[in-house]
Parts: C-alpha cells; structure tokens; sequence
C-alpha cells in the first residue's frame, strides 16, 4: 500500500474545503471525494454555461470539458476523471487531459502505487486499452472486463476475437471470445471468458472460462485446468504467484479447488471471494454452509456465526491473524470480526479497517442517513453529512477521519487525526 | 371358507395395514429426506399459517374459485372424499372387528347412513368414470391405470355393500370385500392415491410459497 | 402415440432445436434424462408428478388450452403428460423427435406464469415442470434458437441484448443529455456510492426505450430522490438464462446484479417496470445463489411509485384523461401480489380504471412471458394465437370504453402489442412511468 508515514498525524482538526460554499460559486456541484491521506477534495462542478471541471480544494481544473464524471484519487493522490471534449472522450489526471482522445473511454482501473492510469476504450468498432493515454497496438471487435495487474503497468480484458452475426449460437458455441493480455490474446478461444486476474506480480493472468454450454473452468495464461466444472467463480492467485485458487461447483456443492485440484474438501451452499493473508499462511472466503446462511471460513473451517442476508468485503488483518468482514442480517450490516459481530448494527458499512498491528477495526458507517465513524464496535460521538473511510496511522496511534460536517452552504470538509487512546477511553 | 376368512381377517390384515401405515411412512420420510437434500426451498420457505391457509381453502369446497367455478364436481368429490373415509371408519361392522381383535372402540354410524354414503362413494365413482370418458380435458389425461384405481376404490364399497345385504353370493362377496379393502389400503402409498398423504404437503408448500413470499393468494 | 406431432397444427423450423437435434442420440438422450432424474430432479419433481391425479382441473387456467379450442393437450397436465411425466415413465428411453417436441412444449406453449398452480387442488407447479424440461433441453442442445441466442449474452455482456458497456453508460449519458433539456439540473447520477437505491432495467431499455430511463430520471429528480445507477456490467436485471435452464449462467448473472448494488451501498435496488426480471431477482436468482430472499432489497416499480404517490413525493397536476385499463403482469401479481398498489397507482393517476375479468392474482398471463417471445418470430403466431382469450379480455375491456391499456412489464407489453396488432384491437399501452411522466406536476410547472 502506499505510504502514510510522511502523512500529517498531529491530532487535531482541519479544514481542507468549505465545500458548502462551493454551490454559490458554481451553482452546480456534485458528490465530493476525498483523497487517501485526506488533503485534497474534489467534486465536478460546472465552470460555465455548459463546460465542467473538478474543484480541487477550493481551485478549479483550468481546463473544462464538456463533461466530467467518474472522479476519483489514485493511492498516491492524483486526481482522474473521465472526461469528454468535442464529443471525444480520454482520461484526465489532475485536469490535464491524456493527448490521445477515443470515441468513447470508459471503466478506468487506478493503480495501488504510482503506477500507470488504464481505462478502456474504443473507436468506431475497435475495442482496446489504454495505459496512461498509450492504447494497445491491436484492437478487439469487443472488451470488456478490464484488469490491471497490482503495479497497473500490465492490463488485460476480455475480448472477442471471431466475429458472429447476432443468433448464430452455433458459432458462438465454438467460442469466440478470449483474453488479450497487454494487447496480446491468447491462442486459445472459449466460449466465455470472465474475470481476468492478474498474479501478483503481474506475470502471470488467470480468468475462469465456459467450453461448452455445460462444461467451466479455470484458465491460467490461455491453459484450462483438466477437469471441467458446472460452474466456477472468480479465481485468485497465491501471494507467491504460482499456485491458483478458484471456487468451483462439484456435484457435492461450492468447493475451493486449487491448480484443477479439490483443495477444500467441505462443499457449501455457496462459496466465493477467497483471500489469502497477507503472509499467505491463511486462506479464508466468504461461504454459505447451509441455503440461506452466510459466513467465513478460513482454511476450510466455517466460523460458527452465520448470518442471513449477507457476508461480504473481508479482509485481513495486516498480521494476518484476524480477519473482518461485513454481514448483514435481516436489512442491518454489521463488522464482524473473526466470527464476533459488533453489537451495534448499521444502515450500511463499508469495508472495515485493521491497524497495522491488528488490534483495531474501523469502519465508516451510515445509519438515518448520517456517516460515522466506528471503532472496534464502538461508534464515535460525531455524525457527518458524508464520510470516508478511516485510515490508522503507521504506528497505530492515530486514526484519520475524513469527513464533510454541516451541511447545504455550511458543509466544510475536514481532516481530523485522532488519538487511538482517546477513542478506547 | 372359513380358513380363507381367517386369513384374510388374519395375518393378510396385519400385513394390509403394515403395508398401509408402513408405506404411507415410509414414502412421507424418504420424500422429506430427499427434499432435504435437494429441494431446501421446501422447508426454507414453509410457512404453516399460509400452509394451512391454503390447506383450508381447498378442503372447504367453493373456498376456491375453481371450486365454484365446478359446483357440481366440487360437490360430488367433497361427498366421495367425506363418505370414502367416513364410512370404513365408523361403519358398526369394522368397528366390532377391531373391538373384537384389540378391545378397543368408538362411535359408530347407523348402518342406514353407511348405507347412503357406499352408495354416494360408488355414485360419485360412477361420475368420476363419466367424466374420465366424456371430458376431452380428462379423457387426455386418462391411463389405464387411473380407471384401475377407480374400480379399485371402488370394489370394497360394492362388495361391502353386497355382504352386508346379502345379496346373492353374499359369503364370496364378503371375503372379495375384505380382499378388496386390502389391496386398497396396499396400493395408497404407492399409486396416485397417494394424494391422500402428500396433498397437506404440495398444497401447503405451494401456500407457503405464495403467501409468505408472494403476497399473494393461490385460491 | 406420444411421438407423432401433433395434426392441429403445421410444424414450424427452429434451428436451435432442429439443429440441436441432429447431434442427438437416443443414448445420449436417456444418459441426460436419468442422470438429471437421478441427481436433480427432487421431491418436488417427484411429488408433483406422482400425485397427480389427472383430474384434468388446471386445465381452464391456462390461456393456451382455452385459447386453442380447448385442446388438451395444450392444457398444463396434458403438457407434462407429453413431457416430463412420459420421461418419467419410460426413464429417459425417448426418441429425438419426442425431444424436440419436448423443447417445444416446454419453451412455446407455457408462459410458466403460474396460473395453474392456482386451479389444481394440489396446487402442482407445472410452471417448475416445465422448467425441469427446460433444464433437459437445455443439457440436450435443443433450446429454441432466439432465447438460447439472448442467454448468450447475457454470458458475454452480462445483459440481455449484446448492449456493449460503453453503449450502456453512453447511452445513460445521451438521456441525461436529453432529459436537461426540459430539466436543466436533472442528473443521472452514476456510480454513486452510498446513494439510497440503485435503479436497475433491463436490457432493451438502453436500446430501444431509451425514453424510459429519460422519464425515470425525472420522475426520480423531481422527487428530489438520491439515487444511482451502475455504469458497469450487472446494470442488467433481466435474465433468460433463467428461463433456458441454465441455472448457472442465471446465478452468474444475478451474482453480477447483486454485488454491484453492494459495492455501491445502496439500501435497495429499484427496477424499472419488468415482469420476468422480478422474479429472477426476487425468486429464482437469489435462490440459486443461495441467498433465502435479495440481499439486497429489491422494489419493483409498481411498489416504488405506490410509495413516491402515496407519501406525496410526486403530485399529479391533471389526471391521466382516457379511460384506461390494467393488465396485471403474473411475476409481480402472483409473483409479488403488487395488483392493488398498482390498482393504487392508477387510480392515482388516472381518471377512469376499466377492469378487465378476472384480474389481481388470476389474470390471464399476456402469453409473452416465461421467455415466449424471446423464441422470437418463429413462434410469434402461436404465441398470439395462444392467446385469444387475452384479445377477448381487451376486446371487452374496449367495449366498456378502455382506451389506453397499463402494462407495467416489458415482456408483457411486447406480448400483448403483437396481441393488438394482430387482433386489430385498437388500444394503446403505456407503462405506469408513461403516464406517471406525463400527468405528474414538474419543478418548472410548480
Ligand atoms: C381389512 C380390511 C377390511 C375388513 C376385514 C372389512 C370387514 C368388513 C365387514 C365384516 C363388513 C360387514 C359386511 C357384512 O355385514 O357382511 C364390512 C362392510 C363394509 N366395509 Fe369393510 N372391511 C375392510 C376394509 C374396508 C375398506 C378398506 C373399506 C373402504 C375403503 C371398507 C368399506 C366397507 C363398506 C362401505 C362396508 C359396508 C357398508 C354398508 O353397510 O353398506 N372396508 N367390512
Ligand atoms: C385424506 C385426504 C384426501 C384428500 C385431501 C383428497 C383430495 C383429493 C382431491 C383434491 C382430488 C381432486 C380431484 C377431484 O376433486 O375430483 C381427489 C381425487 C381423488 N381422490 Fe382423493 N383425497 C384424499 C383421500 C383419498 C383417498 C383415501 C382415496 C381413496 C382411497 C381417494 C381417492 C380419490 C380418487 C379416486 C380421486 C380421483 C377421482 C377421479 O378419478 O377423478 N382420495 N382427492
Ligand atoms: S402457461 Fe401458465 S397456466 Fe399454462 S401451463 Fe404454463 S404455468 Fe400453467
Ligand atoms: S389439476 Fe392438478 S392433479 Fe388435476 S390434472 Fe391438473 S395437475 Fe393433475
Ligand atoms: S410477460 Fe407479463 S403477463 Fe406474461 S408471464 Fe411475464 S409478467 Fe406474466
């Protein structure tokens, strides 16, 4: 992730934006974001009659567009947006747009580190991606189901590669569709081709594939498992890069196989979105043990809790001993913490937090349209008119809360660092 | 003759009505265990007050609008159903063969009203036949085997019926009618008949379905 | 006897079944049918067919048996006499051509809306029958041509129509275009985490009624409602897969919808005024995936207008003026028991409600649902044909004075605008946003 120890952590309260008073300058103001560390927010508002532009902490892009949506900050701060010029569309970081425009650009992937910006785009009937304005040097009929790899500088996506006239389903059954990794496809066409994934280190790509109407399964860079499944979801690579995960339909229920292999012996109802711990030791998804009833298991062992609606969004702690997650029971989400839900349950929350040693859970909550911020179960005193989500400092001693109080002409959006000790008091 | 009676009222009796209670367990467990493994909306979503809910309404004739849509079938099957269960069940001449054999009784109906109803049963038997034959919806639908199960539902009530007035060959009839009864009760678990224990079921689970999820009605 | 097809009427081409056909084998056929019999096919299956006691009484709930002269073997047990049942029986030795006219049966000629679960004392589901047959047809090869063409895209794209994800968003975005030329502030918002509901449609909507986003738009604006809409695959709440047996395409397809309205943290997921798509969301998805009920709340737009009419968030300025009447649409009727807040809603927005009979939970399906029309052209006269007793009720309808027809489902319009056409009935239809767009008091006009 990226680096938050040269982050402002004094305690204390500031002011990044009167975002509030935005509205009498620009009339137009849409929903705000905020960047990781918390120093800069933005939100598209109209710089004239019918151009837009993103707001910056009070400053205007000095370019606008004809339209700007789909604002949001890299890790390392840039801002990027979608925007459309002459009816052309490109990506614009930081209000300078790409030089190269397409007909259209869309579904942009942001890098976890500094890497390049990809998104994906076409012009007239040509399908590609694009890195940092340089599109791939071949073009698809179709692509979609971008992926970046953890860097961003290696993409892929789903493409079609045979042409069919739409009801030919004989010629669709042949497969028409494959992968194309950094514009290169693969020599092997499938009949479906979902959820590219890339290794960690971006060398090598996995995405589940359907070879015949009836018959799924995983490919790992253009070469299927030998066994054949009725259904499989997303696959998922070993922190190493070697091994790969996929959970797979058997005539016994969802069970997790690895490299084509059975790896979780116990079948379930549902099984899916498996993660390893960051130290690779522990392999845990979100799993259904019986219809209806939701939970995690790691290492093949369901948590005992289960809930009804949901289990969604886990996520290690950086140690990898405690995992969280969210799980919603009849209409109320809650974080449940290795099979210990908070007793307080919520409108909505969003994906909890770990400390960097662990021993602290944060999450942002809604609950009668008001945000908060809640730790370890416990919601903090303030409710905010919108709010993102927390960030621990390096050393766990601080918890950064960025949030937009008050609300109409009065919101102001603010940066607060907040000592850990004072939250538990 | 008579060895034949004691068979029939004898060992063939208890293996009837093994088969019966048996059968009828039998089918109900395997089928809740199957359901089990495969069809978990069955219990997931069973409801018992929408299940009765609708149980009820399609006991009760005209509770539906198909039943009133069919006044005459409506009627004519609610009478075969009660009569068909009512008269073996509380005719004076069962009643003193089980008081005889286990010591124990109950209420029994004057032989006039067994009477009335054998003859609706084997009356309503007797339209259900006709309109096997003369409805095309039915006739379609109609196997062999369906007007085997009528002649088979309907043989102890005539033959009873014969015994019991003695009507000429009054002595065969009463060993057919005994016999009859038995091959009744055996084959309930494992033909159509078997409506008789899995309707409280289909029609439940359809009630559950339709009113705890559906909101709606499915009369 | 079972074999022959059927004299009433001529036999008409699929290539998906005819061509699927070919590759068949009497051998394969039985594999199929017993494996599936033995895995699963469970107690459901087996009940159902097992109690059955050819009664004969679902019969006048389906609108194909009446509408075709009362011809049994259109009638719901006759329809799993010829199919399901008869596989059953003879455990899976079948021959190619009772397949394929299996496929037929099981595709064309039932809507699976459920009405004759309602008739038959036992309350047997012939609608889950014949989607078992589906199921078969389906691991067979021999699905109609139209419909297995649709659950491909929905493989490929994730919706319904091979609508491309730039064309989706481009599209939202040409209708917020649109819409600010009567609503200057009016916004589509897209991918607005943490807006109250997500709206979802289905996929004809960006391609051919584009108009109806442009009028949920400023129906939701007017409102003042927070809202959002994905610009990702799973905007698509539709599913065909669902209805070609291809459970597991429509638990991948659902799983899509769902997760995207929870990685937008959304309350609930709001849908446009679509039949089919309701229950694949709220009944056979979810279940599919394992979810008991949506995991994430899902109205349809019938409920969604009772609540913006009945709390007053919008207002009608002048009612709807020409008599109008409602076609209840079985998968939100039976399906949801919706039928008197949609009576609610046109009241509400209407001067005069002409009922047509019988109506709420036992109406006549339009013939188009169950994945009907999507077989497309080749079975578009049966399928009108199928329903003459649909033609007669709107035939009525119009003689009490109807001039305009609700149909709050999208499968349901196309079905009964081909039922119009070709009965020459003469009578408009409209979706509720329709008119709710039309009569409903806009900021300007405030
Ligand atoms: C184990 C089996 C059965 C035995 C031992 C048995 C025995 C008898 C006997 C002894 C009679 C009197 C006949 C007479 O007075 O001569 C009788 C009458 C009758 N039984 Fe059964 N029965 C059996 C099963 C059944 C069943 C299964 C049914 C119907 C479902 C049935 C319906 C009747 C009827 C309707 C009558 C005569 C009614 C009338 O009075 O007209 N019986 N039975
Ligand atoms: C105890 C619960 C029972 C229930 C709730 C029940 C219900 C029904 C229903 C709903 C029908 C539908 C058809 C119609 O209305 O004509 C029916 C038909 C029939 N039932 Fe029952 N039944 C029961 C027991 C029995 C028993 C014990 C028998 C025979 C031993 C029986 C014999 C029949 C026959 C023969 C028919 C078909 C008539 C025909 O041929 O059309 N039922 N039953
Ligand atoms: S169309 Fe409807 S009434 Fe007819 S058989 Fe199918 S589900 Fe039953
Ligand atoms: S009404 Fe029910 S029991 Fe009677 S024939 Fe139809 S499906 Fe069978
Ligand atoms: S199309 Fe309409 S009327 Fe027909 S099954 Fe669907 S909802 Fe019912």
């Amino acid at each position: 992730m990226n680096d938050s120890s040269n982050w402002d952590w004094n305690p204390g309260k500031r002011l990044i934006a009167p975002i509030g008073a935005w509205a009498a300058t620009y009339g137009w103001v849409e929903e705000p974001v905020m960047s990781a560390d918390g120093e800069q927010v933005a939100a598209v508002v109209k710089s004239d009659e019918a151009a837009f532009a993103a707001c910056v902490n009070g400053e205007i892009w000095e370019a606008s567009f004809d339209r700007v949506w789909n604002l949001r900050f890299t890790a390392d701060g840039r801002l990027t947006g979608l925007v459309n010029d002459g009816g052309m569309w490109t990506v614009a970081v930081d209000g300078q747009a790409w030089e190269s425009t397409f007909e259209y650009a869309w579904d942009p992937r942001l890098p976890a580190n500094g890497g390049p910006i990809a998104c994906a785009a076409k012009n007239g009937s040509e399908y590609f991606a694009v890195l940092d304005g340089q599109p791939w040097e071949t073009t698809f009929s179709n692509l979609s189901q971008l992926a970046t790899s953890l860097d961003g500088k290696h993409s892929a996506a789903v493409v079609q590669t045979v042409d069919f006239s739409e009801g030919d389903i004989f010629k669709f059954q042949e497969g028409c569709y494959s992968v194309a990794v950094n514009g290169q496809v693969w020599k092997r066409n499938f009949m479906n081709a979902w959820d590219p994934i890339f290794a960690p280190k971006g060398d090598r790509l996995a995405t589940t594939v359907r070879l015949t109407l009836l018959e799924t399964t995983i490919a790992v860079d253009g070469e299927p498992w030998p066994g054949t499944y009725s259904a499989a979801w997303e696959a998922h690579f070993h922190p190493a890069g070697e091994r790969v995960t996929a959970p797979v339909k058997t005539p016994k229920g969802w069970q997790l196989a690895e490299d084509g292999r059975i790896l979780w012996e116990r079948a379930y109802a549902q099984l899916w979105h498996q993660l390893y711990s960051p130290d690779a030791r522990r392999l845990a998804a979100v799993v259904a043990p019986r219809f209806g009833r939701w939970t995690m298991a790691v290492d093949d062992q369901p948590w005992k809790t289960t809930f009804g609606d949901y289990v969604s969004d886990p996520v290690f702690s950086p140690d990898g001993k405690r995992l969280a997650a969210i799980a919603c029971q009849d209409g109320r989400r809650t974080v449940v913490v290795d099979g210990t839900p908070w007793a307080e349950s919520f409108d909505m929350v969003w994906p909890p937090v770990f400390s960097p040693d662990g021993r602290h859970v944060a999450a942002r909550v809604k609950q009668d349209d008001r945000w908060r911020i809640v730790v370890d179960g416990r919601p903090l005193p303030e409710a905010y008119t919108t709010a993102w989500d927390p960030v621990f400092s390096p050393d766990g001693k601080y918890l950064l809360v960025r949030a937009v109080e008050g609300s109409g002409a009065e919101a102001v959006c603010q940066r607060l660092v907040r000592p850990l000790n004072d939250i538990r008091g | 003759m008579h060895a034949v009676y004691s068979f029939l009222t004898g060992p063939l009796a208890w293996v009837a009505f093994g088969i019966f209670f048996g059968g009828i367990a039998y089918r109900l467990v395997s089928r809740a265990l199957l359901a089990r493994k495969r069809d978990t909306a069955v219990f997931e979503y069973w409801s018992f007050y929408h299940a009765l809910r609708s149980i009820l309404h399609w006991i009760c004739p005209f509770a539906s609008v198909n039943s009133r849509r069919r006044p005459v079938l409506s009627v004519v099957t609610f009478v075969f159903h009660v009569a068909l269960l009512a008269a073996p069940l509380f005719l004076f001449a069962h009643i003193t063969l089980i008081n005889e054999a286990f010591g124990v009784h109950w209420w029994f109906m004057p032989d006039g009203l067994a009477d009335v109803l054998t003859l609706a049963v084997l009356g309503a038997c007797i339209f259900f036949f006709v309109r096997r034959k003369v409805r095309p919806e039915v006739a379609y639908l109609t196997t062999a085997g369906d007007y085997a199960i009528l002649a088979l539902v309907a043989a102890p009530f005539l033959s009873g019926f014969w015994a019991y007035h003695q009507l000429p060959g009054h002595a065969a009839a009463t060993l057919l009618h005994i016999f009859s009864g038995e091959v009744l009760l055996v084959i309930i678990p494992f033909t159509k008949l078997s409506h008789m224990f899995f309707f409280p079921f289909t029609r439940g689970y359809m009630g559950s379905e339709f009113g705890a999820v559906r909101f709606a009605r499915d009369w | 006897m079972l074999d022959e097809p059927r004299n009433t009427q001529e036999q008409i081409y699929d290539s998906g079944i005819a061509k699927g056909a070919e590759r068949l084998t009497p051998e394969k056929i039985q594999r199929v049918i017993q494996e599936m019999l033995a895995g699963e096919a469970g107690a459901r299956l087996k009940t159902y067919v097992e109690t059955c006691v050819h009664c004969g009484l679902c019969s006048e709930a389906c609108h194909f048996y009446l509408s075709n002269d009362k011809d049994p073997r259109f009638s719901p047990a006759g329809k799993v006499k010829q199919t399901i049942a008869e596989m059953v029986r003879r455990k899976g030795v079948v021959s190619v051509d009772f397949m394929k006219k299996a496929s037929e049966i099981a595709s064309t000629e039932c809507n699976l809306c459920k009405r004759c679960a309602m008739y038959c004392p036992f309350g047997i589901d012939v609608a889950f029958l014949m989607l078992f047959v589906r199921r078969i047809c389906h691991k067979l090869g021999i699905t109609p041509q139209y419909i297995q063409d649709t659950a491909h895209s929905h493989s490929a794209t994730y919706n319904q129509m091979w609508v491309k994800d730039d064309e989706w968003i481009d599209s939202l975005q040409w209708q917020e275009d649109e819409a600010r030329e009567e609503m200057p502030n009016l916004r589509i918002p897209l991918e607005k985490e943490g807006a109250d509901f997500m709206y979802s449609v289905i996929g004809p909507e960006p391609k051919f009624r584009a108009q109806l986003i442009y009028q949920a738009a400023v129906i939701f604006n007017t409102a003042g409602l927070n809202w959002t809409m994905p610009a990702t695959p799973g905007w698509d709440n539709s599913d065909m897969c669902m209805y070609t047996g291809d459970n597991d395409m429509m638990a991948r397809i659902k799983k899509a919808h769902f997760e995207t309205a929870m990685r937008l943290r959304v309350k609930k997921i709001v849908m446009g005024e679509c039949g089919h798509a309701f229950r694949s969301i709220y009944d056979m998805g979810n279940r599919a995936l394992g979810w008991r009920m949506p995991p994430v709340p899902t109205v349809h737009a019938i409920e969604f207008f009772y609540e913006l009419l009945s709390t007053g968030k919008i207002t009608v300025l002048r009612k709807y003026d020409k008599p109008v009447t409602i076609h209840d649409p079985c998968n939100v009727i039976r399906g949801r028991g919706l039928h008197e807040m949609l009576r609610y809603v046109a009241h509400a927005i209407c001067e005069e409600v002409i009922e047509m009979h019988p109506n709420r939970e036992h109406n006549f399906c339009c013939s188009a649902g169950g994945g009907v029309i999507n077989c497309g052209p080749p079975w578009k006269m049966k399928r009108v044909n199928g329903n003459k007793v649909k033609a007669q009720q709107l035939f009525e309808a119009k003689s009490k004075g109807a001039v305009t027809c609700i149909a709050p489902c999208h499968n349901c319009h196309g079905g009964l605008e081909d039922i119009i056409h070709v009965n020459e009935i003469g009578m408009d239809l409209k979706f509720l946003g329709d008119i709710i767009y039309q009569v409903m008091e806009k900021p300007e006009q405030a």
